[in-house]
């Protein structure tokens, strides 16, 4: 829409300041396209809200983060003390460290449960595999990212968490030696390691999460927004081009998401005020004494986030195998998109057979999660192996059971009761 | 004064624990009596301050806590500051530095005594409780004595005077393996203390209680906080429902 410099002109004379941004900037016609006049199904349920609780807490780390590196020292004599100096001598230091803290489980809280509507309700399928993939790598970067911020505080979890991390590297054939060194920088977790993870956390993993956040809603604005019933609302248009089963995203859901946000907010300010170590699970305990590279933690366990995968690591006897099933298994959602041959999109008039492996995966997930902060002894170990194997058999057998499922037919309009 | 100040400072100098991993000798389930302290009784705070610079701060600093931010915190006023509790600083800012040298420490008990800043959120109080009193006479020890839950504590019982000295009493049983294994029993008594057992439980919850504060200084302010945030979230949730059900009434 080029327009000649005397069209501007007239046009920005009787239109104003919104005139002016306009003529020069597509601002009216991104803001209908994004925000008035994209439509989403009415029919969304509570499990729709959780994609934007990402967004509220992403910001809130960002935020906090920025705060935070004000008084933050990155180095491996002060990062300690620089941390306990935010938390007792900064004007509402502590507040905004809890925050910070509580928002990194927030953050995966938020995210596995959207993951989880996406195989609900097929969010994954035909046309949106894009979205779904540029998701899992935001999910990827996310883990990177909360891995590297969680050597920041320099505790003796910080530290050896760290240590044993990394050394996985350790586990490929021929480079594994000189590639732990190259990620260290060091021949131990050191003063050089901190800084480059906090060059990483602070700026190049966020810079990369926001820009994949932003393709992410591209993508999904390309097709639209999936719904619970995974039928096309596309479909029944009205006289104006609109979806009949559609409202607006402003202001009718961002008047819904408003709520959930605030629920939310209720949860996360609970933890922060209430709980912020949350017995150990968000704040571990071990992390209160700082990093010691002689002394090793009896027991070292992930923040509850990783354990999942951790367990799975762990219930593994070969070392590099251990390391290619957990990578396999943070990996393997990502080919969700093609291995579910089922045509129904939704839970609701999927086969008993989907509903039934998508249960045991639940299960797997949390049982995995429980064993990845127990010792992994004895019973554990085999407990571990077990749920493993089931974790990969929902994934590996999916194009076969869901083949041969019996689904319900699709209604043709979303169900919804005003 | 400097003498006695110096005298203390030995007597208490041996810290230095947690040179070897809790083993739960004899059994460490024995010894998890909840510690019961309460950071919002401010006497008991006051108490746990005296009894932590009287037997603690000679040897252990607490080296991210100042002078001048826990006497507002535990409202003393700076001469009773000045006058009761600051034995190792000059002016009032300054943060808790043990008097001893950490190396001439390191050097005496094999072990540096660790600061005490964040000890309660590490280890726990029940842990602190439970440590300062299983404290036992064990002449193959250096400082003659041994402690239940942390077994070879470097550290001294530097609360001996107050609490006496104690012996376990073990009784023989057979375990489910057939083995004969000692089960501890009891404590008794081998030199009577100042205090009472009860006296003392408290004066060791005093101080657990101090430990427990200065760990978290901000903890009760922040739940007073946390309820208001709360309040005025529940008023903001009901404003927002309230628009979404008039935003969606058409929707049919």
């Amino acid at each position: 829409m080029a327009r000649t410099e005397a069209e501007v002109t007239e046009s920005t004379r009787s239109g104003g300041l919104a005139k002016w941004i306009n003529d020069r900037f597509p601002l009216e016609s991104l803001l209908k396209e994004h925000v008035t006049e994209y439509y989403a199904a009415k029919n969304f349920n509570v499990w729709y809200v959780f994609g934007v609780l990402s967004m509220v807490v992403l910001v809130i780390q960002l935020v906090t983060g920025i705060f935070l590196t004000m008084n933050y020292k990155p180095s491996a004599d002060e990062a300690f003390a620089s941390v306990e100096y935010i938390m007792r001598d900064v004007d509402w230091g502590w507040l905004i460290r809890y925050m910070h803290s509580t928002g990194a489980s927030a953050f995966f809280v938020v995210v596995y449960l959207h993951m989880f509507r996406a195989m609900l309700y097929g969010s994954y399928k035909k046309p949106r595999e894009l979205i779904w993939i540029i998701g899992m790598l935001i999910f990827l970067v996310l883990m990177a990212e909360a891995f590297f911020g969680y050597l920041l505080p320099w505790g003796q979890m910080s530290y050896w968490g760290a240590q044993v991390i990394v050394s996985l590297f350790g586990a490929i054939p021929a480079i594994g030696d000189t590639l732990v060194e190259w990620i260290r920088g060091d021949y131990s977790i050191s003063d050089i390691t901190l800084n480059r993870f906090f060059a990483l956390h602070v700026i190049a993993l966020p810079l990369v999460l926001v820009m994949l956040v932003v393709v992410h809603i591209l993508a999904l604005h390309e097709v639209g927004s999936n719904n619970p019933d995974g039928i096309e609302i596309k479909e029944h248009k009205d006289a104006n081009g609109v979806p009949v089963d559609g409202v607006a995203f402003h202001p009718y859901h961002t008047a819904k998401d408003l709520v959930a946000i605030v629920v939310f907010l209720m949860a996360f300010s609970a933890v922060v005020f209430f709980a912020p170590e949350m017995g150990g699970y968000f704040l571990e305990h071990a992390n209160f004494d700082p990093a010691d590279p002689l002394v090793t933690p009896e027991h070292i366990a992930p923040v509850w986030y990783f354990t999942p995968f951790y367990a799975i690591l762990r219930a593994v006897p070969d070392k590099l195998l251990g390391v290619v099933l957990m990578g396999a298994a943070v990996l393997l959602p990502l080919f969700l998109p093609w291995l579910d041959r089922c045509k129904v999109r939704s839970i609701r008039y999927r086969g008993a057979i989907y509903k039934g492996a998508l249960a045991a995966f639940v299960v797997s997930f949390l049982v995995l999660g429980y064993l990845g902060v127990q010792p992994a002894t004895g019973l554990y170990t085999i407990l571990a192996r077990i749920f493993t194997a089931m974790y990969f058999a929902f994934f590996l057998l999916m194009p076969f059971y869901t083949k041969m499922e019996k689904t319900k037919p699709v209604p043709e309009r979303v169900v919804y009761h005003g | 004064m400097v003498r006695a100040r110096f005298i203390v400072a030995l007597a208490a100098a041996a810290a230095a624990s947690f040179s070897l991993p809790a083993m739960g000798a004899g059994g460490g389930s024995q010894f998890n009596e909840p510690a019961n302290n309460d950071v919002g009784n401010e006497a008991s705070l006051q108490r746990g301050a005296r009894n932590y610079m009287n037997y603690c701060a000679a040897c252990h600093s607490a080296k991210y806590v100042r002078y001048n931010t826990l006497a507002d915190g535990l409202e003393i006023s700076e001469d009773q500051l000045i006058e009761n509790l600051m034995f190792n600083a000059e002016k009032t800012h300054e943060t808790m530095q043990a008097s001893m040298p950490k190396e001439a420490s390191a050097r005496w008990f094999g072990k540096a005594p660790p600061d005490l800043s964040l000890i309660a959120r590490s280890r726990g109080t029940d842990y602190l409780y439970n440590f300062l009193r299983t404290f036992y006479v064990d002449d193959s020890r250096p400082t003659g004595t041994n402690n239940m839950v942390l077994a070879g504590a470097s550290m001294p019982h530097v609360l001996w005077k107050l609490q006496g000295l104690q012996r376990p009493v073990y009784e023989q049983v057979t375990d489910e393996a057939g083995r004969t294994v000692q089960r501890f029993v009891e404590f008794e008594q081998v030199t009577e203390g100042t205090m009472s057992a009860g006296e003392y439980d408290q004066f060791v919850r005093d101080t657990v209680n101090f430990l427990d504060y200065i760990s978290e200084p901000v903890q009760i302010e922040r739940r007073v906080i946390g309820i208001w945030v709360l309040l005025f979230l529940v008023v903001f949730f009901l404003f927002a429902y309230l628009l979404k059900k008039e935003i969606w009434k058409d929707v049919h």
